[in-house]
């Protein structure tokens, strides 16, 4: 009996250990990441969190290993720790990760609105001190301002987005259209391709941000720039006349039938395969999609002969003129405040910055936040001519979903699908609008 | 053996690391829900306690009320298809050609993931190349709904493939139950003239009834909580019109980082969802079970 006893002993506490012993390891991956770096005698190390995971962007993964293999090989004594996520599971690893105070030295983020929160719970590091160094001036105009707040910065872009609405020419030719310049052409356009049975625009409104850029453009073109500005920043209302005539556009644009059947139904991947498959001539989307026109191997090379762009048509008696873009800086470097090599992650997200851009033009066509010279570079002529015109910009409106703080960008979100689906009235909408941006947070 | 279990410290061994387990993951979480949403929060910064404030602006949040009256429809349309379900088990218990068959087919949707039965059904949905639509089309309506994209279709359109996904389980539930009525009953019944609806409603029904009551319970309780496919689908869209409790709760906590309401709305759906059992269970507490063995 006693032997028995102690065999029961035995195994349950070998069951107890088991137990505490898959909380333990499992407290030890968390610990990856954990409070950062650590610096042991001259051996630094950097903990780094990204999203460019091999499978779904290689072109960036790749870039990322090189950059950090030369920074290894030029600083002997730091040590990069990298950790890849995918982008939904980065968002909520980060936001886990701050709220127990475990943010890795150095990771991404995204801009103005994202930012806000991190920046309130002082967990983000300012790296003004980095701006005013050396890549004081390398910086494309507009774009590091979207990490501003208050008057600091808390993160370095990497990359810059504009919007283009992207058109299938062997549509076009079939139905003898031209690109449309005006507001009035770009309707006749619609009008021409919805009679001929050929869906104008690919637009997968389930995701919501891609009927967003719509709008935001209509308003653009028709209230100006500063005025859309102004009442998304809540110091002019989104009843202005413009804005409420935008609003109206859309719906009268619902209305001829521009936009694909069920586009409110439609995520922007199943939108885009229709614009892929030559089943709409038109799709708008942020400069992120060039490569799968230019040198994604996967998508015909007949189909990405056929793609080219137009600015946003110019709205007749509008304030907006056609080279004001909407956009905004897509992914920047943050440093965790309270990483304990903090100079060493700051030299890093420096460094990174500096090299990201000359090689991700070449290695993953995106177009990055600082300035490079394409002249010499061997690149495709689509990219080219959007990077060309980024460089002409006359203003660039930064994606209303990332500007305003989460609370509201999620009503603007909702109001846009609203819209679309004809389910509120364009007084209504800015009603909304206003009553989420007053509410703050 | 015995005087082993019947020691208190040993019980208190065998028993405690489960029950830290079940403290730690279940409950613990439940009570400091039950706190955030006492307080107001982005999930990143510092709580800021605000008292009832969260509660009280969720009675008058009237998109929260209308995801309700979704998941409350949800409820409703499982406890009715269980009638269905149950129906098609005592067709299946009895001995049909096939019914092994029939029973795998039955069963097949819940091998599937919720995901990837969402993606199915998207494309059976798709406004224009989906089967759904082609199949219209061929039968001469022109113009289909798009039926994920209208507001008045999507919820039905939903509920199709949720009641589907479920058939199998509950089908199986009540085919074992059905199985394990001893057959002597039946002949006995059989002799006394009794025809094949009357078997069904005197005899199956009534030694059916316990599990009946826990698929009623699991039906309502499962639909009020769900979220999977329609987040996946439609991702509570169009224009809120899928929206339901739990993906309404997501929304607020992970997209508007308002982890405050989202869980008040989290600890207001375990209230409901308690309450709602407690209903189902003094609604359906019958005095003697029925013996049969």
């Amino acid at each position: 009996m006693f032997k028995k006893k102690w065999t029961m002993l035995l195994l349950t506490s070998l069951c107890l250990a088991l137990v505490l012993g898959g909380c333990g390891s499992k407290g030890n991956n968390g610990g990856a990441s954990q409070g950062g770096g650590e610096a042991t005698g001259n051996q630094v190390t950097v903990s780094f969190m990204h999203l460019w995971p091999e499978g779904v962007s290689a072109g960036q993964n790749k870039i990322v290993n090189q950059i950090i293999t030369e920074y290894q090989n030029e600083n002997p004594n730091v040590k990069i720790k990298q950790e890849v996520l995918d982008n939904e599971q980065y968002k909520n690893k980060l936001k886990v990760l701050s709220a127990s105070n475990e943010l890795p030295d150095v990771g991404v983020t995204w801009a103005a609105g994202f930012l806000q929160p991190y920046v309130e719970g002082n967990l983000f590091a300012p790296v003004d001190d980095l701006l005013n160094g050396e890549l004081n001036g390398k910086f494309v105009a507009g774009t590091t301002e979207a990490y501003n707040i208050d008057g600091k910065t808390y993160a370095l872009p990497l990359e810059f987005n504009i919007a283009p609405v992207y058109y299938n020419k062997a549509i076009f030719a079939k139905y003898n259209l031209e690109v449309p310049q005006t507001y009035e052409q770009f309707k006749q356009v619609v009008k021409t391709l919805s009679d001929n049975g050929v869906a104008p625009i690919a637009l997968g409104n389930k995701d919501r941000w891609t009927g967003s850029l719509w709008y935001m453009y209509m308003a653009d073109r028709i209230a100006g720039q500063q005025t859309l500005a102004n009442a998304i920043s809540g110091s002019a209302s989104f009843k202005e006349e413009g804005l409420i005539k935008a609003a109206t556009e859309v719906q009268a644009l619902v209305d001829s039938n521009a936009f694909v059947k069920g586009f409110n139904g439609l995520s922007n991947e199943e939108a885009k395969s229709e614009f892929l498959n030559d089943k709409a001539a038109m799709y708008m989307m942020g400069s992120w999609d060039l490569p799968n026109f230019t040198t994604n191997e996967e998508i015909p090379q007949e189909f990405r002969n056929n793609v080219g762009f137009f600015k946003f048509p110019t709205v007749e008696g509008g304030e907006g003129d056609i080279n004001s873009w909407v956009g905004g800086p897509g992914v920047g470097l943050f440093v965790g405040e309270n990483s304990k090599v903090k100079d060493e992650a700051k030299k890093f997200v420096e460094y990174f910055v500096t090299k990201w851009g000359e090689q991700s033009v070449t290695g993953a066509g995106v177009i990055p936040a600082t300035k490079v010279d394409t002249s010499n570079l061997e690149l495709p002529q689509l990219y080219i001519d959007l990077f060309n015109e980024m460089n002409q910009a006359s203003s660039v409106t930064l994606f209303a979903d990332v500007q305003m703080p989460a609370n509201a960008a999620e009503t603007h979100l909702n109001m846009i699908q609203a819209l679309f689906g004809k389910a509120v009235t364009p007084e209504k909408f800015s009603e909304e609008h206003d009553a989420a941006i007053a509410k703050g947070q | 053996m015995d005087k082993v279990l019947s020691n208190k410290k040993i019980i208190a061994l065998y028993v405690l690391p489960s029950l830290l387990l079940i403290l730690g993951v279940v409950y613990i979480p439940i009570i400091l829900t039950g706190y955030y949403g006492l307080n107001k929060w982005n999930g990143i910064s510092a709580m800021s306690y605000i008292g009832f404030e969260n509660y009280l602006a969720l009675a008058k949040d009237s998109a929260f009320w209308s995801s309700a009256w979704h998941s409350l429809l949800l409820a409703l349309f499982s406890t009715l298809s269980l009638v269905i379900y149950l129906a098609v088990a005592m067709v299946l218990a009895t001995r049909i050609k096939g019914a092994n068959l029939f029973r795998k087919i039955y069963l097949i949707p819940m091998l599937l993931s919720s995901v990837a039965i969402a993606q199915l059904w998207l494309k059976i949905y798709h406004p224009t190349n989906g089967i759904v639509n082609s199949f219209l089309q061929s039968i001469g309506i022109a113009n289909p709904p798009a039926w994920l994209a209208d507001t008045s279709l999507v919820l039905p359109a939903l509920f199709i493939p949720i009641l589907w996904q479920y058939a199998g389980f509950y089908i199986l539930i009540y085919y074992a139950a059905l199985k394990n009525i001893p057959a002597s009953l039946e002949e006995a019944a059989k002799i006394d003239g009794a025809n094949a609806l009357q078997i069904a409603w005197k005899i199956k029904l009534p030694l059916a009834m316990e599990v009946i009551k826990v698929t009623i319970v699991l039906a309502v309780v499962g639909s009020l909580k769900y979220f999977d496919l329609i987040y996946v689908m439609t991702d509570g869209g169009p224009n809120g019109a899928s929206e339901v409790m739990a993906s309404y709760m997501y929304r607020v906590a992970f997209r508007a980082y308002d982890f405050g309401y989202g869980s008040a709305i989290g600890f207001f759906l375990l209230v409901i969802c308690l309450i709602i059992t407690w209903v189902i269970r003094k609604l359906t507490a019958t005095k003697d079970t029925i013996q049969y063995s």
